[in-house]
């Protein structure tokens, strides 16, 4: 079965790849770290209100950091929407599932394979993310030592690292945007309505994360789980929030997951 | 086991709300069959493929390919089988060579040794690393043949594979399934085009509103047809009388200088001597059957047609 799901895996990427949808998500996700440098090598401010953002011009490692924040309201979630959304209404539009199913994989498997892909498209965006910005913030403003949230400085290697922590944590969220994406996908056989509906989701998480009377259940919104990274920014590491934010974002995975695989096994393919 | 029809469905029903698409069919297609499943458009015929397929769930009844039940066995019940309904259909955005490695991917991986192969016999291996998005339809036809016989089956079912093409390609596509045909692939043809049938098939099911009207053998469906004859004579009226007074001769009638009547082979032949002995020469003595259009139209649109619908209504 894991053969079966890598192969199928393999071909998701691919059809990901030979698709132009799939650039304009990656592309974005590069663009903005390195548009948000040239302003700011360009321009005065600061973003104080921000995580790191009184320290930007300290290090280019503080730059993804930043953006994280700035791109986790909106932009992330509409880029993973964009692929989760598609990934099955877009073979029910091509009318291909018909043409996957008359071959010798389960449906189940097909099914995973899918769902992967989404989830490495997600990390991959996040991931191009991070590069750029530590890439075009070193350039602006060297590679130097980080300070934290509690305020002392690490070290820039060890900086890299918290970086890369703090993207493992960040995009655990995001798989929960991406599994309802791929729930709505399944359900609506619909690209457009799956995208929107993803992202107006997402949205609908941040909102109720921002609303007066809902401090009791705030902590588990899939919204607050974005700034669950803040935890590895303190020294001594603060393992709470990320916690929280591993069985948090691991429930709102799993449950569209589970709903939309179930529909996928049982779902009839007739005429679209 | 392998001792099992390629195809069995019994009692297959699928209901869509109040409509019922497929009502109670029952069909078996023996090993070696080309089986013509017959019927007008929204007939039915689609939705019953997609059911063997298990691309749908039947609302009741079974379908069983070479014993094995896709909505329980899965895909495994698909082993040996392939083929398409609709058009076929492939990633647009992916070479046509692409599209055929997928789908060997999605098999066993095996079949990739065989892509060449299959983009030759299909003719495509000029346009193989072209975007199928750009294919015409009848190129997207024969790719969906050629990703069918990359599984190598033992049963092929076809809907409608002759349907927009133009007349050298349904040529051609009669000739690729009658080849098929003769290595041994059972093959269920899904089919509006009777000629095509007529031409291909050896057994035939014919639907009509969901339900089958007629399954049995080709030749013996149009053999139900009464015999008829139409006879020319060098004396029409004492040809007349002669036929009136022979035996096992039936419903005879005149019109346009011409003799019609309805007998089996022997009274034919009896008649004919009857006729010399009456010194009456006979110009024209024709055989009239009933094509597969005629008795396809009288069971889907005729009067039994007519009498199942008023039944129905009551």
């Amino acid at each position: 079965m894991i053969r079966a799901v890598a192969r199928i895996y393999s071909w998701e990427v691919a059809k990901l790849l030979a698709q132009k949808r799939t650039y304009l998500g990656l592309g974005a996700a590069m663009l903005v770290p390195l548009v948000f440098v040239i302003v700011l090598a360009f321009q005065s401010g600061r973003p104080n209100d921000v995580p790191l953002g009184r320290f930007i011009r300290e290090t280019g490692l503080a730059v993804p950091f930043v953006v994280l924040f700035f791109m986790s309201i909106w932009a992330f979630p509409l880029i993973t929407a964009l692929v989760a959304g598609d990934i099955v209404a877009a073979e029910t539009h091509n009318g291909t599932l018909k043409t996957i199913f008359t071959r010798s994989r389960e449906r189940g498997e097909i099914f995973l394979g899918k769902a992967l892909a989404s989830f490495s498209y997600t990390v991959a965006v996040v991931l191009a993310m991070a590069l750029v910005g530590v890439v075009a913030g070193t350039i602006a403003w060297g590679f130097h030592p980080l300070t934290s949230l509690s305020g002392s400085k690490v070290s820039a290697w060890h900086g890299l690292a918290l970086l890369a922590e703090s993207l493992g944590v960040y995009v655990l969220p995001l798989a929960g945007i991406a599994a309802f994406g791929v729930l709505l996908s399944t359900v609506t056989r619909n690209s457009a309505a799956s995208v929107v509906g993803t992202l107006m989701w997402a949205l609908l998480m941040q909102l109720l994360g921002v609303l007066p009377g809902t401090e009791g259940i705030r902590p588990y919104l899939l919204g607050i789980q974005f700034e669950a990274w803040h935890g590895f920014l303190r020294i001594p590491t603060d393992w709470s929030p990320v916690i929280r934010a591993v069985w948090v974002c691991g429930l709102f995975t799993a449950v569209p997951l589970f709903a939309a695989y179930l529909v996928f096994l049982r779902r009839d393919v007739a005429a679209e | 086991m392998t001792d099992s029809p390629p195809v069995a469905t019994r009692g297959l029903v699928k209901r869509y709300g109040e409509i019922v698409a497929v009502d109670h069919v029952d069909l078996t297609v023996e090993p070696g069959d080309v089986f013509g499943y017959l019927g007008p458009n929204g007939a039915g015929k689609t939705t019953s493929l997609r059911m063997m397929l298990g691309l749908i769930r039947p609302t009741e009844g079974s379908v069983h390919l070479f014993g094995c039940d896709p909505l329980v066995n899965g895909a495994k019940a698909l082993e040996g089988v392939a083929g398409f309904v609709e058009e076929p259909r492939f990633y647009p955005y992916l070479s046509g060579r692409r599209n055929l490695r997928l789908l060997a991917d999605y098999d066993d991986g095996d079949s990739r040794s065989r892509i060449e192969e299959m983009l030759d016999l299909v003719e495509l291996r000029d346009r193989a690393n072209d975007r199928v998005g750009g294919y015409s339809h009848g190129m997207r036809q024969r790719l969906g043949i050629a990703a069918a016989l990359l599984r190598q089956p033992r049963l092929l079912l076809l809907d409608e594979p002759t349907t927009g093409l133009d007349p050298a390609g349904m040529r051609d596509m009669r000739e690729l399934v009658r080849r098929l045909a003769g290595e041994g692939i059972t093959i269920l043809l899904s089919s509006h085009l009777l000629a095509e049938v007529e031409d291909l098939c050896n057994r035939v099911a014919i639907i009509r509103k969901g339900r089958v009207v007629y399954a049995g053998g080709l030749r013996e469906l149009l053999a139900t047809a009464s015999a008829g004859y139409r006879l020319r004579t060098t004396d029409l009226e004492r040809a007349r009388v002669v036929c009136l007074s022979q035996g096992g001769v039936h419903d005879v009638s005149s019109a346009n200088g011409e003799l019609r009547f309805a007998a089996d082979e022997q009274a034919v032949a009896a008649l004919s001597i009857a006729l010399g002995q009456a010194r009456v020469g006979v110009t024209a003595l024709v055989p009239e059957r009933a094509s597969l259009e005629e008795l396809y139209l009288g069971l889907t649109e005729g009067e039994a047609a007519r009498k199942d619908e008023k039944e129905a209504v009551a």
